[in-house]
This record gives C-alpha cells, structure tokens and sequence, in this order.
C-alpha cells in the first residue's frame, strides 16, 4: 500500500490451502469444483482491488459507520421479549425449551 | 376500471372518489400476478387472502370515515430483505426458506400503520448480493420489457413488480445500487436515500454501513409518497438520523430556480452503451433547455469506488452472514459429523455461489495480517470518495450519470464472470460508500427497446432536491408513461 | 507435584468478566436476571440475533462500566466504539461478540492489593491493568453430562447481558495473591454498585494467564508457554487451577528441560471434580477473531463533563475506608480487613456502631467477633440481623460505663437475637433493661450487697474455706464461681477481694 514504507508484497498469492483455510474459518463447506473457481476468481478480483495501492491514504481517517453520528444510546428500560415458542420458532432443531445442537464435547475446543 | 399502472396519486384519488375500492386494485393486482409472474418472476410470496382482507378492511374503514393512512389501500410489494411478521422472509436463499420472521421490520411497521395493502414479498439476488437477480435460489427476474433479459437487482423483483403494474409501489434495498439499477433496467423510478434515512431494522443486513431501504414507484411523486411513510427516526436503529421528514411531494411541482446539474464525464467508462451515453446525454440537454447550468467535476478518487466497495461490502456481509449456521433459525444440513461440519455443511449447502464468494472474499480480507492492507485501507479511500462529493456539492446541486453501463443485460451474460459483474456497479455504488441520496428515473430506451436510466445524486438528506430534479425531467420528457408490452396486452 | 527446580518466578495475568448490574441487557431491552429455570424466555429479535435485528448501546451499561474504570484508576476514553469478535459458538446467535477492540472505554488503572491476610505490617503490591472494555455475554450451553452423544441445549436468557471484562498486566506472582486479587475486585464492584458478582450464577468470572520463569540445569532463565485457563468461576478455583498449573509447568518443564516443541500459547479448562487441567484448543485452530469495527452501532463521546460527575458521585472505596478505619479509628489492619472485606453494609454497621458507643476498637472486636459469628450461623446478611447498630452501641455503651460486665453483655445480646421480632414494640434501651432486670444482670458494684451471699457460700463450703486459709490459694477458685453464679452482675475481681476479705478476717 502507498502509505506503508513496506517494499515486499503484504498480500500473499491465493494459493488453493489458503482457499480451504479461509473456508474453514468461515465455516463454508466447499466442492471441489467451487474450490477450483473461488480460486481463480478471488486471485482476479483481489488483483483488481491493488488498484487501491494507487491512492494516496497518508493521513486519512477511514470511514467508520455511519456518517457524523455518534454517542446513539438507548435508556435502560425494559421492553416486551418473545415468547419461548416465538424464540424457538425458527429453530431448525428445538425440544420446545431449548435450542438443540449436536454434542460440543470439548467445551470452546472449537 | 384502475389498475396498479395508474400511477399512485391518481389510484389515491380514484380510492377516494369511490371510483375504485383498494380491494378491486388489490384484486387486479393480484390477477396481474397470477397472469404473468410465472414469465417474469417477481415474487417469492404473493399474500393473496391477507392482503385481501386487509384491503376490505381499509375500505370498511373509509366507508365509516375514518382517517386513513397515507397509503390508504395502495397495495405495495415489499423485497424478500424485509422481516414481515407472519410472512415468509427468505432473502430469496435456500438458508432461510420457510422462515417465518417473529418481528416486522421498522418500515413494515410504518407500511401497516399508512394503510398500505402488502401484496407479497419480491424476489432479489441472494441476500441482495448481484446485479440480475440471477443469484435467487429461486430462479430470476426478468425485466417485464424483455423475457430474455434481466430485472436487475437486487431488488430485480420490486422493480419488475412495479413496472408489470402488479403493484403499484414497491420497496427494495440498495447497497450499490440494488434500487437504482433495477429501477434503470425495468423503466421505473427508484430511490435510494441517504444513509440512515430508513431505519434499517427488520432489513436483513447484507452490508451495514451501505444498505438503505428505498421506494419503487412508476413515477417521481409515487417515489416521494413511499418515502414520506418509509422514512422516519427509528430509535431502534443507531445509525438511523434524527432528521425531520419533509413533505416531499409539497415541493415536487415547483422547478428548482438555476438548477447547477454536475457531470463527471471521466468517470464515464469504456464500456458505456452507445444507447445509454445518448439517453444521458438527452436528459443533460433536458435539464439545459429548462434553464440548468451543466457543470463538469470532478471526482479524482471515482476510480477507485469498485475496489473499495468489493472490499467494504464482503467484508461486512461475511460477518453478517456468520449468523447462518443452522442453529437458532434457517437451513441445516441433514447430513453431518459433528458440530464444526454441522455449520460448515449447513451453509456450504445452503448459500449460492455468489454468496460463498463474498463471504470467502470478506473473510480474507478481515482475516488476521489483512485487515490493515484491505479492509482499513478500503475505509480511508472511502473517506476520500466522500469528501469528493462533497466537495463537488459545493459548486453543484445534483449530479446526473449513468445508472448502468449497459440497458438490461441478457440473463446468463455475467454468471460466469464475477469480476465483469462487479465492474458494472461503477456509477451507483459511490453513492452508498459517501452515504448519498440517489434516484434512477426513465430516460429513455435502447434501439431495441429496453429502458435506460439516468442517476441523479444529491448532498445527504437533500431528497427533496432529488425529487424536484428528478420531477422536472418526468414533467419534459413523459418516458414514465410508456409501459411494458406485456403488462398493456393483459389489461 | 513436586516441585524439582527452582527458583522460579510465577507470571499470572487475570481477564475478570463482572456482569453489570442493569434493568435490561446491553444492546436491547430484554430484562438482564438470570432465570436458568425458563430457558429462551428473555430474547428478542435482537439479542437471537435474528435477521435484520440491530444492537442499540445501552447507557445504563456504559454508565457502570465507568465507575468501574474510575474506581480502579483507569483512563477513560474521549471516544469509544464498538467491535466484532467473530467466532462459531453456538450460544453466541450472531457468530460475533459486539466487544471493543482498539479503543476501549478505559485504560490502564491498577489495583493494590494486600500480601498477606494478617499483621499491621502488611504491604500492599500494585497490580497494574492493560485495561478494562464492555462486551456482550453469550448464552448457555448445556452439555449432556452423561457422555451418551446427546445434543447440547442453548438458553439465550443471557445472550447479551453486559459484561465488563478487566484484564490485568502480568504483575500477579502467585495463586494465592491472584485470589486475593480476585476477591479485592469482587469486593469493588460491589462496593460500586456495578455488580452483584454472585459467582454461584456466573456473574463474576475470570480467565488466567500464567507462565513460570524457570532456570535450566545451565542456569539459563527460561519462560515456560503461556497457558490461559479458560472460565474459573470460584475463588477456590482460581487458586487451586493455577497452583495446579505452577505444579504441571514446573514438572513438564523438568522434563522438557525447557526445551519446548511447541511455543505457542495453550488454553486449557479446568475441571473442579479432578482438580486438574486440561488441554482445549489446539494450535492449528488459533483463534483469527476478525475484528472490525460493529458498523450497526455508532461511535461513543463520554463527555468530560460525564466523566466528572460519575467520579463524584462514587463512594469511599473499599481500600481507602479500611487505611481509614486503620488511621482513624485505631483498628488493627487485621480487623479493618475483616470488617471492610465482608461488604459495605457490615462496613457502614461497624461505623454506625463504632460512632455511637464511641469505642471502635470494641466495636470492632464485637463486629468481627460476635456478630459475625452470628451472621455466619444464621446464614444472614447484615441488614436482617436482629440487632442493629442502635442496639449494639447501645449494649457496648453500657460496659463502658460499667453497666455491665462483657459477659453479661454477651447474655443481653443473645437475649436481644432471640427476641420475637413480632412482639411488642419497645426501644432497644427499655428492651435492655428488662433483660438486665430479668436476668439480674446488673453490675453489683455495691460490695454490701455481696456479703450475705460470701457468707452462705462460705458456710456452705467449710473444707473449701479451710483450704484456703490452709494455704491453698486455689481452692478460692471454687468460692468464687458459685459467688458468681448467684450474683449474676457481679465482677468476678470484687469477688474474689470480698472473699479473701472475709476469709482472711
Ligand atoms: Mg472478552
Ligand atoms: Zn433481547
């Protein structure tokens, strides 16, 4: 990037393991064929995106958010919450109290 | 006998002189639907029997006397983006089909409270990421004007709706441009307002910082009706503003006095249809003939808003998306082993293709050691984007391009070539990275006859100008009247 | 374990997670309690992170979380925001974590906390933090416990609860120390307000982070990995958990020599039933949480003028009230401590009872010693004890007058507790005084009044009485309790004047 004195390239080539490893870090089962064209189509679109390489952002504040807002709070008062079943209605997988997933053996291993 | 191609003030006053009840238009619409839909593809969810009784309803109501809402029995198509309460909510994805939102979104809301009649729920690229409509795992839209071609989108179905008269209004959501470029391909209006205009609560997010909820009508004054109910101060939504609402349509009769109208004629890229960079052309001669100064900007960092944006938006819709995992709500896969393949299998197998690409192109470029070369550096062009705009604003009041570089495309041209797809967005996504109002509105149509809009930009909450310049054009050149084939052979 | 090399150095760092007190949770306005009986039935589009729902901050929530930083020193922020962690989990709906990454509400701030537990020579060690931010909770997973593969359940009554998370520098060099530490801070935030820190229902929890400083057969100074303990949720479990770990690093660094294959930082749980830990995570699954900024919420000013107004409005906080009860009141560091670290409402019944009988150092010894006793038998809380502070000064008043005895004293305050708190309304003095009438409490100070009751016991008692003039000072001794048992007020000194008196005569 222009406003970094760093020579070599930050962006490394989008090799097919970095393909599965970003999929696997976006929990996205992919086909072989899809890791085939994600591939190559993703290698041609953040070869397109360089172009930001041109522009000068020395100093420049990124965007973040809405334009010119800031400090929106809410007041700490309750409001009506949904019933159990409401909650639980899009649930591919309820016991009519509690969401269902399969076993998570080893607590936050994943 | 009205139908949904009258325009909405002339269907308000034919519901209030008594020459129609809003349960015959609603009834017409529905036919309209039941007509050509299966050709065009507009909808995802007609709600025939509640939207019926709902229109009966209104009419009891008005009979009594009672003061009705601004919409009063119009019927309005509502994109498939927008949580509805009791109603399907797909996002036209195989993720979230069958479910049923608890909730109304904010504008759903205030749709039920002007009285609108809501007919169904409009079909739209995948979790609004495409330009065709293409990316619905439901099958396409077609622009009403040519079955081989494409309604545009996202919101492709809200503006086919519109323009197959099968509604009279519609609402979509446009992250960089999924209003203005449906509405250009389809020869309709369609507005997208300034971020944080709409509430965007109840709008399933694709990209935070850039969605905005806008309204479809086939002309400006059914644009500014639609955003007088939609636009509002939701407390519910932190980057909603808290600006007053102006009676939109009160001003739209009156020109604006030395209209300064800016072109950015660099901006105006290789690929623009011969067609389109005559309709442009034409509409700049209009606005000149009706006493506009025409003024050339400049706009040095308009280059850069499609890298900007395929990083800023993928970014924000893989975090978005993150939701669907088959856990709380949407699509699970039958088959897995364990809870990690759970979540990997459920949405491998439940979101398109187009779908997984951005969020695989988000994740990357949020993902540790890129943030800082993609997601921030994005953010700071960002910064420069807008404060072109702003810039430019000081010399000029609206600004008039393109929508699209190309009239309707045929369906399958840009499948295949993602990169060539996103080059395409070009002139509508500057406006929802600098967080403008923008509005597309028929100027005229291709030699062979596909519809072609021109963008007009304004400075932020300057919607009311938008109208006004956009109204003096509709007044001069009459495009809005023309209608589709299809829709004038069925009535 | 033994412990085969040393001498070492012991690196802790504790992240505490405290929930903040508020009506609702933190981004909507569901009702933050907790309710593990009806699963799922505090939610709301937006904390199930439904389609479309979006967060809004809640001021309430940022309001504590500054006290909190102001009462540990911290910097507060000019400008604040909001971030996502992003991690699958499946009590966290959104698959983010609305947290705050790069500008947090406060920064740095410290702790002091005390040594050791007793002595007035105590010293206090300064505990540093990096700094202190406000997050989201996330749900509750219930695990089949009973290893048959069964799904686990959710319950999002806690998903979006505020949490304000602390994280210390590595400045803590023992378990023990890092409990303490533990309890200073649960200590404070209730002290503030900011938190009821019952750990039984989670709402203080911590994470550790500890390594070792080992030297080799070489004499070569080597740093074990770093080992973070996921979830400790008891004070005896983030002792023992790391006292646990002290022990594995020393002995996996004997046998590794300190030569480590691995480098990485580990996480590893605890489990209370074994007293062990365990590995969790593994390397190849590191954590990449993508943070960005939460672009549905806006950036936050916390005006100066805010800031000023919180900073006066907190209370005395718990560690300057005990250095005062130690300056001003005379206390023994040991009992301030006991009295300051048992809450500021036995703090504020001290003080009551110290000012209005105008003795605190007896006042002390009753509160740590007596009430305390009592509170914790009848499993109480100051404010429901039977005697308030009225009552005691009012007791403790009339042994420095000489009213009373300090064990008559002792049968008036049971009497007091065992009073029908239906019964009839009547001050705590007239109360007082019945029990010392009944009971025949009253000091007899009058040594008249002694000599009938000398005489009888004596008389009743010649082989006693001769023993003593015999010379055998102990056989007074037996005189003296049945004297004392007759004469329930008398001083047991006057007593046994009269009786050498008389039997001397
Ligand atoms: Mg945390
Ligand atoms: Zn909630």
């Amino acid at each position: 990037m222009s406003d970094s004195s760093q020579a070599e390239p930050l962006v490394p080539e989008l090799t097919r393991d970095v393909v599965l490893k970003v999929a696997r870090l976006a929990r996205l089962h992919l086909a072989e064929s899809e890791v085939e064209s994600f591939t190559s189509q993703l290698t041609q679109i953040l070869d397109y995106v360089g172009v930001l390489d041109e522009a000068d952002t020395e100093g420049v504040e990124p965007v973040a958010g809405a334009m010119g807002l800031n400090s929106v709070l809410r007041e700490d008062l309750p409001t009506t919450s949904l019933s159990r079943d409401d909650a639980l209605s899009g649930a591919p997988h309820h016991d009519g109290s509690y969401f269902l997933v399969p076993p998570i053996l080893d607590p936050r291993a994943e | 006998m009205a139908t949904a191609l009258e325009s909405s003030a002339t269907l308000l006053d034919q519901l209030t002189d008594g020459q129609t009840t809003s349960l015959r238009l609603t009834q017409d619409c529905l036919d309209r639907i039941a007509a050509h839909d299966t050709a065009i593809g507009a909808f995802l969810h007609v709600d025939s029997e509640p939207a019926l009784a709902a229109a009966a309803a209104i009419d009891r109501r008005r009979e009594a006397g009672e003061p009705l809402g601004l919409l009063a029995g119009l019927p309005v198509a509502v994109k498939d983006v927008l949580a509805t309460r009791g109603q399907p909510t797909t996002c036209a994805s195989r993720m979230l089909q069958g479910w049923v939102p608890p909730y109304d979104a904010h504008v759903v809301e205030r749709l039920r409270r002007a009285d609108a009649v809501l007919i169904g729920k409009t079909n739209m690229d995948e979790f609004a990421m495409g330009s065709t409509t293409e990316n619905s795992a439901f099958g396409p839209t077609r622009t009403p004007w040519r079955l081989d071609c494409a309604a545009g989108g996202s919101s492709g179905g809200s503006a086919a709706a519109v323009a197959a008269g099968m509604a009279p209004l519609a609402v979509g959501s446009d992250t960089g441009g999924s209003i203005r470029q449906p509405a250009s391909f389809c020869g309709v209006v369609g507005l997208k307002p300034t971020y944080g205009r709409v509430s965007r609560y109840g709008l399933v997010a694709f990209a935070s910082s850039l969605d905005q909820v806008g309204p479809f009508s086939g002309d400006v004054r059914g644009a500014a009706l639609l955003l007088e109910v939609l636009a509002d101060h939701d407390p519910r939504d932190a980057t909603c503003a808290d600006e007053p609402v102006p009676a939109y349509r009160d001003q739209l009769e009156r020109p604006l006095d030395a209209l300064r109208v800016g072109i950015c004629r660099d901006h105006f890229t290789e690929g623009l249809d011969k067609d389109v960079d005559e309709a442009v052309e034409a509409a700049i001669d209009v606005y000149r003939r009706l006493g506009a100064e025409i003024h050339d900007i400049q706009l040095p960092h308009a280059r850069f808003a499609v890298a900007c944006y395929y990083l800023v938006a993928p970014s924000e819709a893989s975090s978005n998306l993150a939701r669907y995992d088959g856990v709380h709500y949407g699509a699970r896969s039958d088959d897995y082993d364990g809870l990690v393949d759970m979540y990997c299998r459920s949405r491998g197998e439940a979101f398109g293709a187009e779908v997984k690409r951005r969020i695989m192109l988000g994740t990357y470029a949020l993902s540790a050691g890129y943030y800082d070369a993609f997601y921030l550096k994005a953010q700071k062009v960002r910064r420069l984007i807008q404060q072109d705009y702003q810039q430019a604003f000081t010399s000029v009041d609206v600004i008039a391009s393109p929508v699209a570089p190309t009239p309707a495309i045929p369906l399958g041209s840009l499948v295949s070539d993602p990169l060539q797809m996103y080059l395409a967005d070009t002139y509508t996504i500057s406006a929802n990275l600098a967080g403008l109002p923008g509005l597309s509105l028929p100027a005229g149509f291709s030699d062979d006859g596909r519809p072609i809009g021109l963008q007009l930009l304004a400075p932020p909450f300057q919607e009311s100008r938008l109208l006004q310049a956009a109204a003096m054009h509709e007044r001069e050149t009459q495009w809005h009247l023309r209608r589709p084939p299809l829709a004038e052979d069925s009535s | 374990m033994t412990a085969p090399c040393s001498p070492a150095t012991t690196i802790i760092g504790l992240e505490v997670h405290v929930q903040l007190l508020t009506e609702t949770k933190i981004f909507c306005g569901c009702l933050n309690r907790f309710n593990p009986e009806e699963p799922n039935v505090q939610t709301c589009p937006v904390c199930l992170g439904l389609p479309g729902a979006l967060p809004v901050m809640n001021r309430r929530a940022l309001e504590l979380a500054i006290r909190a930083g102001l009462a540990l020193s911290g910097t507060i922020a000019g400008t604040t925001k909001w971030d996502r962690k992003q991690y699958y989990y499946p009590d966290l709906p959104k698959a983010y974590q609305i947290s705050q990454f790069d500008l947090p509400f406060c920064d740095g701030g410290w702790m002091d906390v005390d040594d050791a537990d007793d002595g007035d020579e105590t010293q206090a060690s300064r505990i540093r933090l990096i700094r202190v931010h406000l997050e989201e909770d996330a749900g509750k997973n219930l695990h089949d416990e009973t290893q048959r593969g069964r799904d686990s359940r959710i319950d999002l009554n806690r998903a979006g609860t505020p949490l304000l998370e602390i994280v210390s520098e590595p400045d803590l060099r023992s378990a023990a120390q890092s409990r303490r530490y533990l309890e200073e801070m649960r200590l404070l935030m209730v002290y503030l307000g900011v938190s009821d820190c019952n750990m039984q229902e989670g709402s203080l929890r911590c994470d550790a982070n500890i390594n070792l400083e080992l030297v080799n057969d070489d004499g070569v100074a080597i740093r074990t990995p770093i080992v973070e303990i996921k979830n400790l949720n008891s004070f005896r479990g983030v002792e023992a958990a790391l006292e646990y770990e002290i022990g594995r690093q020393r002995q996996e660094f004997a046998e590794c020599g300190g030569v480590y294959a691995d480098s990485e930082k580990q996480t590893r749980g605890w489990d209370a039933d074994r007293g062990v830990t365990f590995a969790q995570r593994g390397k190849e699954d590191a954590a990449d949480y993508r943070y960005f900024p939460d672009p549905d919420l806006v950036p936050v000013q916390i005006a100066a003028e805010w800031i000023e107004e919180l900073r006066t409005g907190l209370c005395e906080l718990p560690a300057a009230r005990r250095q005062r009860l130690v300056d001003d009141l005379k206390l023994s560091r040991y009992d301030a401590s006991v009295i300051i670290d048992q809450g500021r409402d036995l703090a504020d019944y001290f003080e009551a009872v110290a000012q209005r009988c105008g003795d605190p150092k007896r006042a002390a010894n009753w509160v740590t010693q007596d009430v305390l006793r009592e509170l914790n038998d009848r499993g109480q809380a100051i404010g429901d004890f039977a005697i308030d502070a009225d009552g005691l000064a009012a007791i403790l008043a009339r042994i420095a007058s000489g009213d009373l005895t300090t064990r008559s004293a002792r049968e008036v305050f049971t009497a007091l507790l065992d009073d029908d708190p239906e019964g009839e309304q009547v001050t705590v003095e007239a109360r007082i005084d019945e029990i010392i009438s009944d009971r025949g409490l009253a000091t007899i100070a009058d040594s008249g009044a002694l000599e009938p009751l000398i005489d009888a016991v004596i008389e009743r008692n010649p082989q006693a009485a001769a023993d003593f003039r015999g010379g055998k000072q102990a056989a007074i001794g037996k005189l003296i309790g049945e004297v004392m048992r007759e004469a329930k007020g008398a001083d047991p000194q006057s007593v046994r004047a009269a009786l050498i008196e008389r039997l001397s005569s």
